[in-house]
């Protein structure tokens, strides 16, 4: 090593030496980039050229309306009832043909098992555990999703997102947030937890960790069949049936916008207190609206969305219901394990409108949203009345024979829409923040908003008469 | 490179980029400005189905996919979109490094057919770091409608590197994307990348630096772009480097030490 | 390169108007990012829209639309053309 004989250098050196040359030409930095650009310039310039036509195309046409003082907002909301109707209207026949199929199979398979002579018990965690929580969250879950998420990729590759983001920076402004927030809340529809990571691309940290605190606050693919089932048997069950799937839509859409509205509050109060600070700078980038590719939006989302969900289905669902399956049925004296819990959560959550079994399934549901609906009607089914769930219809009676009211169906509806989020988006939210107490205020802020807010609606409705 | 030096690398690259490549393996970076199309391109090359959407900032999270050419594979690296590598935010930082520590065979620079110029710029910054780069301009069929007009020979010859027009989303110039990629990755083509051209007192300071960054460095980095980087006060990429030169370069200082 | 005075805040210009910019009195990642999008001194720059509210408003820089906040957009010094 006859070359290291020359004295070393180190990189501390060379940066006090750089430092000083700074010093000197403080706006070193911006020529930099300004003779990049220059060559840029240079470069671009010759190789091309441009026939400028109507530059104003239908482009700008469009921006015109989507972003229009007077119809810009309402353009929004008008879009996302129309995708909800859309969804709950065309969901409702798949789903009906999913549930008549798996629950033909699953009358197949209790007959093979009685002919192969198996034990109760495995029959039961089996078939009428692991097989029929399944079966309900393919049935409830994927119709709707399959046909929610193609919609909405049609606008996103439009680029109508950006333009959501346009229209309301000024809202998120006021609460000093980053209008960008609105791009990961759109992400947080598909999964929250790929919402919290998309908070990346808000650059100020104190308006990311908004963002991640708040995502929850839109309900994701595991939730909406929830809302989406409830709005329809419930609100729409209130009207004359040409009106349901209207006034169902109206109701997730009212809902999506109350969430909405809650992570404005939420965001607000947190710039004003533990994340204090005013709002940085938002730089956001309106790209040209593109012609979506409808057979590969198409294709490819409805793929997408449909192994994502059988894959949670057959993750979480089929193991949830074995357990709940094992509860409801083992017996501790004449109540069984799933009798006890609910009815030591009774008095608690009565209080915010809803029965034990709910509030426990929200509990077990805490894995992932998709199980809850499927626990509850497990813990309903067990515990009395044996009664088959085909239809919306039979579902609304089972909830119904469980005294279900229009308020029980609000109060769940609110719980859900929020309460804690699930186990993979707080990881999320530990992985991105890396910190356990903003992963810890990601699970306590909405849980508590959810159960102050379940507690004024089912207060006030009751001392109010209403039920 | 020595086997034992290969595998140093495939370490590191699965150290601090979480990245698993398999011997024989060739890496390839995929850059750009947000929404240019990378994600359709990497898809479109890999037969994968990363996301993509009509937003910057759709892709925050690398994504990695392979995929076979003449019998050689590739291993591709959807970098996050940005406007800039001059690291001013963990995405930049994180592509930035990559290309710079991470050493792929090939970096695909997309850039947007409808504003070349903005894209440019970011072609320019890369072909500091590294020579080989291959340029796709993407969304070409987006510029014709525009009736943009865009002579790639030109481009290439003032680039000094490959220049490809490509309509990812029709699989429009993959093939002789593909072909790029191969001649770049295994030697066959030798770019000669324009350099930049600075005002007078930006070049001054880089000569200023220099000779000293270049004794640093070796030959491992780009000393004009370091001596740019350390002249622009990005203290993300001193800590960088500074991190770099221990794990690469401490062996050979303890022995000067030592000598 | 023009004095101070004939300069205004890109913040007051009117839709449909063109400018050029002078100067950024901005600091940190903002004045980079602003900076890389290639609003450099010296490019022409041209309002094309408000949002609903009125703020942020959408400007065409090098063929593409960036939208800013009007805070960051008044300390963007420009010369009306
Ligand atoms: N017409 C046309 N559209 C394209 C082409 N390539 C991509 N697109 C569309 O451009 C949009 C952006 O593509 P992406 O691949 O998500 O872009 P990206 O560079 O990965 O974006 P980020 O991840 O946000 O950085 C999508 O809507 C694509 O469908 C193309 O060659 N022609
Ligand atoms: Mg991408």
């Amino acid at each position: 090593m006859s070359a290291a004989i020359k004295p070393m250098i180190t990189l501390e050196e060379i940066c006090t030496e750089a430092e000083k040359i700074r010093l000197s030409n403080p706006n070193l930095g911006d020529t930099i980039v300004s003779d990049i650009y220059q060559n840029a310039e240079m470069i671009a310039g010759p190789a091309v050229s441009k026939n400028s036509t109507d530059s104003r195309s239908w482009d700008y046409k469009l921006d015109d309306v989507l972003t229009s003082r007077l119809f810009g907002y309402p353009i929004m909301f008008a879009l996302l009832s129309v995708i909800f109707w859309i969804t709950i209207a065309g969901a409702n026949v798949p789903s009906q043909m999913i549930a008549d199929t798996l629950f033909a199979f699953q009358d197949q398979l209790l007959i093979w098992f009685e002919l192969a002579g198996a034990p109760t018990w495995l029959t039961g965690i089996v078939v009428l555990g692991m097989f029929r929580g399944l079966a309900w969250v393919i049935a409830v879950m994927l119709p709707p999703m399959a046909i929610f998420f193609p919609l909405f990729t049609l606008l996103e590759d439009l680029g109508y997102l950006p333009r959501v983001a346009f229209n309301l920076d000024n809202m998120f402004k006021k609460c000093r947030a980053c209008g960008k927030q609105i791009l990961t809340m759109c992400m947080g529809f598909g999964c929250n937890a790929a919402g919290v990571v998309s908070c990346r691309i808000i650059d100020s940290p104190r308006e990311r960790l908004i963002a991640v605190l708040t995502n929850n606050f839109v309900p994701c693919n595991g939730r909406f069949p929830t809302l989406i089932a409830i709005a329809t048997i419930f609100m729409g069950g209130m009207v004359v049936s040409e009106l349901q799937t209207a006034v169902a839509s109206l109701v997730v859409t009212s809902l999506v916008v109350l969430g909405i509205f809650v992570t404005f509050a939420v965001s607000w109060a947190l710039s004003h207190t533990l994340l204090k600070g005013e709002a940085s700078s938002m730089v956001l980038e309106l790209p040209p609206y593109r012609k979506p590719q409808l057979g590969a939006i198409f294709y490819r989302s409805l793929i997408d969305r449909t192994i994502f969900v059988l894959k949670r289905a057959i993750i979480m669902a089929a193991p949830a219901g074995a357990i709940t399956w094992m509860l409801a049925n083992i017996y501790i004296g004449e109540i069984s394990i799933i009798g006890y819990l609910a009815a030591w959560l009774q008095p608690f959550a009565y209080a915010i409108g809803l029965d034990g079994f709910i509030l426990l399934a929200f509990i077990l549901g805490l894995p992932a949203n998709e199980i809850v609906m499927p626990i509850l009607l497990m813990c309903y089914l067990s515990a009395g009345q044996m009664m088959e769930f085909g239809t919306l219809e039979e579902l609304r009676d089972i909830l119904i024979n469980n005294n279900w009211t229009w308020l029980t169906a609000v109060c769940t509806m609110l719980f859900c829409l929020l309460h804690w989020p699930c186990t993979t988006a707080l990881l999320s939210a530990y992985k991105e923040t890396g910190s356990k107490k903003w992963t810890f205020l990601t699970f306590l802020i909405p849980t508590v908003i959810a159960f102050i807010v379940c507690f004024i609606v089912a207060q006030s409705a009751r001392l109010l008469n209403l039920v | 490179m020595s086997n034992s030096t290969i595998e140093e690398h495939q370490n590191f690259l699965s150290e601090h980029f979480g990245i698993t490549t398999t011997p024989g393996q060739f890496t390839v970076a995929l850059a750009g400005n947000p929404n240019v199309g990378k994600s359709t391109v990497f898809n479109a090359l890999t037969g994968l189905h990363q996301h993509t959407g009509n937003w910057p900032g759709k892709t925050v999270d690398n994504a990695q996919g392979s995929f076979t050419y003449l019998d050689r594979s590739f291993l591709m690296i959807d970098l996050p979109g940005t406007y800039s590598i001059l690291a001013h935010t963990v995405e930049e930082q994180v592509a930035r490094d990559f290309i710079c520590f991470g050493k792929p065979d090939a970096t695909l620079v997309v850039l947007d057919a409808t504003c070349l110029e903005r894209n440019l710029n970011l072609a320019l910054q890369v072909m500091e770091i590294t020579p080989k780069i291959i340029v796709c301009v993407n969304l070409i069929d987006e510029a014709e409608k525009k009736n943009i007009k865009i002579d790639i020979s030109a481009l290439q010859k003032d680039l000094g590197v490959p220049v490809v027009a490509t309509a990812a989303r029709n699989g429009k110039g993959l093939g002789t994307l593909r072909q790029k990629l191969y001649e770049m990755s295994t030697g066959l083509c030798t770019p000669a990348p324009r350099q930049i051209n600075y005002s007078s007192e930006v070049e001054n300071a880089i000569q200023q630096l220099l000779p000293k960054v270049s004794r640093l460095i070796g030959s491992n980095l780009n000393p004009r772009w370091v001596a740019l980087r350390l002249l622009d006060g990005d203290q993300a990429f001193i800590n960088s480097i500074s991190q770099y030169l221990d794990f690469d370069l401490h062996p050979t200082r303890l022995q000067e030490v030592a000598v | 390169m023009n004095t101070a005075l004939t300069t205004i805040p890109l913040s007051t210009l009117g839709i449909g108007s063109v400018c050029q910019i002078v100067s950024l009195n901005l600091q940190g990642l903002l004045r980079r990012r602003i900076l890389d999008l290639g609003m450099v001194p010296g490019t022409p720059v041209q309002c094309i829209r408000k949002s609903p509210a009125g703020d942020p408003v959408a400007y065409m820089v090098r063929d593409t639309l960036i939208a800013l906040r009007s805070e960051d957009a008044s300390q963007i010094h420009v010369n009306p053309m």
